[in-house]
């Protein structure tokens, strides 16, 4: 767990672009999701959020 | 004296390509060669791609091109983020997507892995398996809904022969609760033989040699399975699902031929609203965010598919 805030902290490509996954698997399933409407409502940004930092971070050193 | 055949030879053989070109940097050479195809993909996918952005923020209808087009911001995202009838779309979408995926790895892998072994008629068994998917999906559509009738239909006789249902007690295109799954087992036996031609590379790719090994070491079929077989196949398997996924999420042509998007809006998919959106009720502006929002989808699931694909394939 240590090493993966250091490696946030530090800008290192593995770790941010685990995040960035997090984030456009929730907006994924938030989209798809039958449960709750304001999910599916804010699945859009999530997902968005997600491609652009993973398209970002990927440019990250290792 | 010299050969005719030599001079002939001589005279049909380009010059080389260094004098042709004197004078023009190896840089200024590779982007002649390189500009058409940059011009062409800027033309055919990057500006209909920003014009779709653009469109996205506006009201703008193709059927009234001489209106006033108003930069309206983001109240399309807005609209179809909190229209039910899209969410429910969305769920009929992630049904479809997630049960043809599921079904067709399982008996995609499985045929594949029978069909691996040698026996007698195995190709012709091979090509039989995959004519399926050599065939239209307009036709495929227009047969299956032959065969689903409730009255004359195959599919529905089998089923009644195997439960002892009446087979015209049913309709599985008709019903609300079968339709969705009715929509699923045509494309399963559409595109199953993909995923076991896929499958089929990944298991003739893996030496003889490691399975000799594996016996030399007694290991049992089921661990050389585990061990041997699904992490060697592992690679070939998710690109499958890549290419089905991504398809599949798309899907239209089948499902319009085969429900329509029907009953009601039960098997409607994403890719059936979109199009009714801009082409039945000409809305662009509010079809383009909304084609907008499935490319994002598409385009990060993609990404972070690909970065597990890379790690499966390091191992």
């Amino acid at each position: 767990m240590s090493n993966f805030i250091n490696g946030l902290l530090r800008f290192r490509r593995g770790p941010w672009e685990m995040v960035a996954s997090i984030l456009i698997a929730a907006g994924v399933v938030m989209l798809m999701q039958p449960f709750v409407l304001s999910l599916f409502t804010y699945s859009f940004i999530v997902t968005l959020i997600g491609t652009v930092m993973f398209i970002f971070v990927s440019h990250f050193p290792e | 004296m010299s050969d005719p055949s030599e001079n002939r030879a001589g005279a049909i053989s380009p010059k080389p390509s260094t004098s042709r070109f004197r004078g023009i940097s190896d840089r200024a050479l590779a982007w002649t060669f390189v500009a058409p195809t940059i011009v062409i993909l800027l033309a055919i996918n990057i500006f209909p791609l920003i014009w779709t952005i653009y469109l996205s923020f506006t009201n703008y209808r193709v059927n009234r091109p001489n209106r006033d087009v108003d930069f309206i911001g983001l109240r399309n995202y807005e609209r179809i983020l909190s229209d039910s009838d899209i969410w429910i779309t969305m769920q009929a979408t992630a049904h479809f997507l997630i049960w043809t995926i599921v079904l067709q790895v399982l008996i995609g892998f499985t045929l594949a892995y029978l069909i691996n072994k040698k026996f007698k008629g195995n190709d012709l068994w091979t090509t039989i398996i995959v004519l399926p998917m050599m065939l239209s999906p307009a036709v495929v559509g227009n047969f299956w809904t032959f065969l689903y009738q409730p009255q004359i239909g195959l599919f529905n006789y089998v089923v009644g022969f195997l439960t002892g249902a009446d087979p015209s007690s049913f309709s599985m295109i008709g019903e609300v609760a079968l339709a969705p799954w009715a929509i699923v087992i045509v494309d399963t036996w559409m595109w199953t033989p993909f995923v076991m031609l896929i499958c089929l590379a990944g298991l003739r790719s893996i030496p003889d040699s490691i399975y000799e090994a594996a016996e030399c070491d007694r290991a049992s079929k089921w661990r050389q399975f585990w061990t041997i077989t699904i992490p060697m196949v592992l690679p070939f398997l998710m690109l499958a699902v890549l290419f089905r996924g991504i398809e599949n999420f798309k899907m239209f042509d089948l499902v319009v031929q085969l429900t329509g998007g029907g009953p009601g809006s039960t098997t409607e998919l994403t890719s059936i609203n979109l199009k009714r959106e801009a082409f039945e009720k000409w809305r662009t502006g509010y079809a383009s965010a909304y084609a907008i929002i499935l490319f994002v989808t598409v385009f990060g699931l993609a990404s972070i598919y690909v970065k597990a694909l890379n790690k499966v394939k390091e191992r």
